[in-house]
């Protein structure tokens, strides 16, 4: 998630200070990602040394608020027009998790398999739980953002019930046929005579 | 509370010998009022074979099913039937409504068929369809409506009465994302009020709806998720 251009689209509302714009970020996403005052501190700092915002004078109360620039409007219209690439998103742990395990000795890889779709079947539960309990359609930015929790959490379930097909379809020993293990050994130039090899016993 | 439906240790094998079909291996399952469990597996795992069972619509080879407290497999022909007409409510993916009979006239057709008057039975009906939202609609045929209000009329004739399980068999099948969720959203507040629901389905947002969601693999229960943490504890939790 780009906090950056979080920051920018809701300075494009008006002028704020941090900690209005870390309750206006948790408000709109339904705090799906929760920050802290200090990721906003230190994002704006980038923003205004990137000349993408501008400090106003302080508040009576002592706080400062920032203001979007032309630059920054630039940068905004640009993050809305271009698609986010998957390969810019964090490698995905659970994929790699997984290969590892059919690589290493003493894993039980279907036992992953259905912890792990357990676990996030218990999160698709929960969130639709949520959903159902804010059905009002005037927390519609929030409940778009729970629908994108939901259909990845549902694409995740799916791909781990494909993975639990494919252990199930998959035969370790595949690669050579017992049976034909001690004639390999005695006829090693036997590759020229597959159907023989292949000949019923 | 005491479970309304209970499955113990149920087996249901077709055919014998070599040929014999394993469609369930020991499934121990039970659901209370006011729980929707899922059941989740790929084409072949025994979902459909679990749901016949609970219904009465099949017995199992070995096991005990029972439904309110009564064993199926102690029952006769006759007396399942009632048990059928009385407790259980099906939704299919096919609605199976009668095309010339109007919405209420379908939902008030199993309390007919129990042998109730046509006008209680249609005062039954009208209450269930106003559980669902659709006294207005009451006059009209199944091919006036839409697909979703008409999964929303075969809901209502599942609850209709007395009845208190609802087994559905993938009720979301031909409606698009948002009347399904509509139709699933209505499934969850009519076992929120009181019916046991068990829901069949190959997809994991549908199925998320339910309480627990159990994994069927070979006819065996292979893994299970829930139950859920109450709300507030999940709104500490993502919050």
């Amino acid at each position: 998630m780009s906090i950056r251009h979080g920051l920018l689209a809701l300075l494009e509302r008006g002028p704020m200070y941090g900690y209005q714009l870390r309750a206006a970020f948790e408000e709109t996403t339904g705090a799906t990602w929760p920050l802290n005052i200090g990721q906003v501190y230190t994002t704006l700092a980038r923003l205004e040394r990137d000349g993408l915002v501008h400090p106003l004078p302080e508040s009576d109360g002592g706080q400062r608020p920032y203001e979007i620039t032309a630059g920054g409007r630039a940068e905004l219209a640009v993050w809305f027009a271009t698609p986010i690439s998957r390969t810019d998103r964090p490698r995905d742990e659970l994929s790699i998790k997984l290969a590892l395990a059919l690589t290493t000795p003493g894993i039980d890889v279907r036992a992953v398999v259905q912890t792990q779709r357990s676990a996030t079947m218990l999160t698709l539960q929960e969130y639709t739980r949520l959903k159902v309990r804010d059905g009002e359609p005037d927390g519609l930015a929030w409940r778009l953002v729970l629908d994108a929790l939901i259909f990845q959490a549902e694409a995740e379930v799916r791909w781990l019930d494909h993975c639990e097909s494919s252990l199930v379809r998959h035969r370790p020993a595949a690669p050579r046929p017992v049976t034909a293990a001690p004639d390999r050994q005695a006829q090693p130039d036997r590759q020229a005579q597959p159907d023989r090899q292949e000949a019923p016993r | 509370m005491s479970a309304l439906l209970e499955l113990r240790d149920v087996h249901r094998t077709h055919g014998r010998g070599d040929t014999a079909v394993h469609a369930l291996r020991g499934v121990t399952l039970s659901v209370a009022p006011g729980e929707l469990v899922a059941v989740m597996g790929p084409s072949g795992s025994g979902k459909s074979t679990l749901l016949n069972l609970a219904g009465g619509l099949d017995r199992p080879t070995t096991g005990e099913v029972r439904v309110a407290g009564q064993d199926l497999g102690a029952l006769s022909q006759r007396q399942l039937a009632a048990v059928r007409r009385r407790l259980v409510g099906y939704v299919f993916q096919d609605l199976n409504l009668l095309p010339s009979l109007t919405a209420a006239e379908n939902v008030a057709l199993p309390l007919e068929l129990d042998g109730q008057g046509v006008r209680r039975a249609r005062r039954a009906a009208l209450v269930a369809l106003s559980e669902v939202d659709l006294t207005t609609y009451a006059g009209r045929f199944p091919d006036e409506m839409s697909g979703g209000q008409q999964q929303r009329v075969a809901i209502a004739r599942a609850l209709v009465g007395e009845r208190r399980l609802v087994l559905a068999d993938e009720p979301t099948g031909a409606l698009d994302s948002e009347t399904g969720e509509s139709v699933l959203r209505l499934l969850r507040s009519r076992v929120d009020s009181g019916a046991a629901g068990v829901l069949v389905t190959h997809e994991a947002r549908h199925a998320a709806w339910a309480d627990r969601v159990v994994f069927l693999r070979d006819g065996s229960i292979v893994d299970t998720s829930g139950p859920l943490p109450d709300v507030e504890q999940l709104l500490r939790i993502h919050t």
